[in-house]
């Protein structure tokens, strides 16, 4: 089967880098994300929050397809990449992860060099450039360089959890992705190492889109341009970050943020 | 304050912790009592026969001049052979089992009867190999028709603890290599696969340590008691330790008796050898990070 190439940009919308309408997904009978749609502009940061369990990892999960590993889990509606809707039976969900990387909440290194962490993903993908080069320049870029060059053929699991995560970062940013999603990750870091994710998730943000989805409220609102509140599988509250926490339209959003529930 | 309302009776939960150790204590003692027995009284009876003439000499009627020489070429030979069938398929069943194979009521079907199957008497499987290998597909008495036995023999074993490996393997290990636009087939080889191996060669190697005991398929496809030459390929008829053990053992006269307990000893030196080895295997391969 002929799938669809998604480097064509003949739909594209200069501003938006994705877009769901009426996205749905379904555990069994129940939906874990009911009914959302929204657009996540191109170069911002994005970030969902809501309590545990309200549907924001699975949300984040339909964006590259990674729901597809769960035989359960079904997906209803669209997800729009440059006017693509990725979930079109042509759309090859290798393609989208390569074009849409992904951060887990736990550092999940390969059991490999960190070197072999970074050179994986550019050999799978057939990468034609020079590997040391790409290697050095995507550690650079996750701001990981200074502390692992000399070590690059030590393994990656020697690494402390921080410094794992920031390879994460690296090992996605390798394959030059558009578009990064972030799952909580820092939620298993410290307050230092956290700090350097959130500077890290900055600086990124000159070149990709990220969509982050945290529990850490303070978190959201350092980093992200745009915050989505998510409550029970449904978008509740989805605007400017600024705003959105100074002045919530929605009464669930302001006790939210206000703690008093979540 | 009248009634206490907490009764710690610290001394008796205590002595009853005493006895459970006590209780635990005695398995372990008595199944490495037993063992022991077995082994002294094999040493004694066999240790004065071992000599390099002994493993260097075919098998002899007069006792002095016997040897296990073609008995340790072929269970080398079968073991070879055997791990040569059993791994291939045996990995290659559970990784389909585990990682394509769609969750519905065949699936577990199959699964639930590998598990019998690795119950069933090993004369049954016997007798299927000389049906099949034997007869049907013409390999005759040789050490192939054997191997492939013992293969079919120790199969359900190898499948089941390749399947404990696969699953072991943590499922963030997966989503990082399909979060970079890995396939299928590029997650299994470079990272299911690779943090299996040393489970998986450890259940490859129990089910070896198993294979190298086994008599009665062998005896029921047809494996011959006196050879007097060395197998050159998989064609050539074969004997093997426990047969020239159990082929000794019931001489008449003693002397064969200690010369049973001879290979007995050599058989369990053999499987020391084969388990060290596959720790230095499975470490090495661990050690890789």
């Amino acid at each position: 089967m002929a799938t669809k190439d998604l480097r064509d940009r003949s739909g594209d919308a200069p501003d938006i880098a994705l877009e769901t309408r009426a996205l749905s997904v379904y555990y069994g009978e129940s939906a874990a994300v009911n009914d959302i749609s929204l657009t996540i502009p191109r170069n911002r940061v994005v970030a969902f929050i809501g309590p545990s369990g309200c549907g924001k990892s699975t949300f984040l999960r339909c964006f590259n397809r990674m729901n597809d590993l769960i035989p359960a889990a079904r997906v209803e509606g669209e997800v729009l990449f440059r006017g693509t809707n990725l979930y079109a039976h042509d759309v090859d969900a290798v393609e989208v992860r390569r074009r849409i990387g992904m951060v887990f909440q736990k550092p999940n290194p390969f059991p490999k060099t960190i070197y072999e962490n970074i050179a994986f993903g550019l050999r799978i993908n057939g990468f034609q450039g020079k590997l040391d080069e790409q290697v050095e320049h995507s550690l650079r870029s996750a701001a990981l360089w200074d502390e692992v060059k000399d070590r690059l053929q030590e393994s990656a699991l020697e690494l402390s959890g921080g410094q794992q995560q920031r390879l994460c970062i690296a090992r996605a940013l390798a394959i030059e992705p558009e578009i990064l999603l972030m799952d909580e990750p820092a939620s298993a870091l410290d307050p230092i190492a956290t700090g350097k994710i959130e500077d890290l998730i900055r600086d990124l943000r000159e070149d990709y889109t990220i969509v982050i989805v945290t529990h850490n409220m303070q978190q959201a609102a350092r980093v992200s341009d745009y915050t989505a509140f998510l409550y029970l599988g449904e978008l509740i509250e989805y605007g400017d970050t600024d705003r959105l926490f100074t002045n919530p339209r929605e009464e669930r959003t302001e006790q939210y943020i206000t703690g008093r529930f979540g | 304050m009248s009634g206490e309302r907490f009764r710690p009776a610290r001394d008796r939960r205590r002595r009853v912790g005493a006895i459970f150790r006590m209780v635990c204590l005695v398995s372990i003692g008595f199944s490495m009592l037993v063992l022991a027995i077995l082994l002294v009284d094999v040493a004694r009876d066999g240790l004065h026969w071992l000599s390099w003439d002994f493993l260097a000499r075919y098998p002899s009627r007069i006792p002095e001049r016997a040897g296990i020489k073609s008995a340790i070429l072929g269970s080398l030979w079968m073991m070879g052979l055997t791990a040569a069938i059993s791994f291939p398929l045996g990995v290659g069943a559970a990784i389909y089992l585990e990682e394509y194979a769609p969750r519905n009521w065949l699936t577990r079907l199959l699964q639930t009867n590998i598990g019998n199957l690795a119950g069933v008497p090993s004369i049954v499987y016997g007798i299927l190999g000389l049906a099949i290998f034997v007869r049907f597909f013409g390999f005759g008495r040789s050490l192939l028709a054997g191997a492939a036995t013992l293969a079919l023999l120790v199969l359900p074993v190898v499948i089941v603890a390749s399947q404990e490996a696969l699953k072991a393997v943590p499922s963030s290990l997966r989503e990082a290599s399909y979060g970079l636009g890995a396939t299928k087939w590029q997650t299994i080889r470079h990272h299911v696969l690779p943090m299996a191996l040393p489970g998986i060669l450890t259940g490859m190697i129990l089910s070896l340590s198993r294979a190298i005991g086994e008599t009665a398929p062998l005896i029921m496809i047809g494996a011959l008691t006196f050879i007097a030459f060395s197998p050159t390929s998989p064609m050539d008829p074969f004997t093997v330790l426990p047969i020239q053990i159990f082929n000794w053992t019931s001489k008449p006269q003693a002397e064969f008796h200690d010369l049973a307990a001879g290979a007995i000893i050599v058989l369990l030196v053999v499987l020391l050898v084969m388990n060290t080895g596959a720790i230095l295997l499975r470490n090495k391969f661990q050690k890789r990070f």
